[in-house]
């Protein structure tokens, strides 16, 4: 079971539709790590839009592919969160940092393409 | 006050995807019983967070499910067993950040306060009994 990646525009759009366990955490990584060298990719969004729960370990896995992604020059928007997820995740302790949020996949990407154009003028 | 208990079911633990099995099983009965959408997903993160705990450090264990009743009022426990390493300092555990098997030592810690009770038996050596137990809010 696989995680799809999209490309749209200059950003990568991977939902997150299946169970991150062990095995397929490790290979989500490394699929999204390779999806962004090889397209140059401008950003990556992650949509968990259908994850109802997200525990400890599922969170640390999207966090440190976001950080991954932007090491390799790919800020990451983390979109779809459900509302008893953010409140059960804060309830833990459990901070995001690192990761951009926005409700929806549109969202998502109108912040990557601010933070791409912002770099382009600068 | 007396508690009585509706149903009980027990469910090995010993691999991944028992995890997932452990889980689906508290989410749908907490869903049955009424619980709200934040509260199924605390309950139901608290047990992912504790099977795991079983599965990683213990290799294998036993998480037995109960809906209960109590004055009018429904609630799920959950205790989770293995017969593990067991935990040194259990309050250093439930303080949080502290962790043995490079994770981010939430899942204690985290747990206790997504529902509300959580009991924890452990010694080094003696494995370890975690029970959980979250009410569903009276309407």
């Amino acid at each position: 079971m696989k995680v799809p990646i999209l490309r749209i525009g200059r950003m990568l759009l991977a939902s997150v539709q299946v169970e991150l366990r062990d095995t397929v955490a490790d290979a989500f990584q490394q699929d999204v790590l390779a999806a962004i060298e090889k397209n140059g990719a401008d950003g990556l969004i992650i949509d968990i839009t259908a994850l109802d729960i997200v525990d400890s370990y599922v969170a640390r896995v999207l966090l440190d592919t976001g950080r991954m992604a932007r090491l390799l020059g790919a800020p990451t928007v983390l979109v779809g969160m459900r509302p008893a997820v953010a409140a059960t995740l804060t309830r833990m302790g459990f901070v995001m940092d690192d990761v951009y949020t926005a409700l929806n996949i549109d969202e998502g990407l109108h912040l990557l393409q601010g933070i791409a154009g912002r770099r382009l003028g600068a | 006050m007396a508690t009585r208990v509706l149903s009980r079911q027990e469910m090995k633990i010993d691999c991944e995807d028992d995890v997932l099995l452990v889980r689906r099983r508290v989410q749908m009965l907490a869903q049955q019983r009424g619980f709200d959408p934040f509260a199924t997903a605390a309950l139901t993160t608290a047990t992912s967070e504790l099977t795991r705990n079983v599965w990683i450090h213990a290799g294998r264990g036993q998480a037995v499910v109960e809906e209960i009743a109590e004055g009018g009022r429904c609630g799920i426990r959950v205790q989770f067993r293995d017969e593990g390493p067991g935990i040194a300092d259990i309050e250093r555990a439930l303080r949080g950040g502290y962790s043995t098997a490079g994770s981010l030592g939430l899942g204690l810690s985290g747990s206790r306060r997504l529902v509300d009770h959580l009991n924890i038996e452990s010694a080094p050596g003696r494995g370890t009994v975690v029970t959980i137990l979250k009410w569903a809010r009276l309407r």
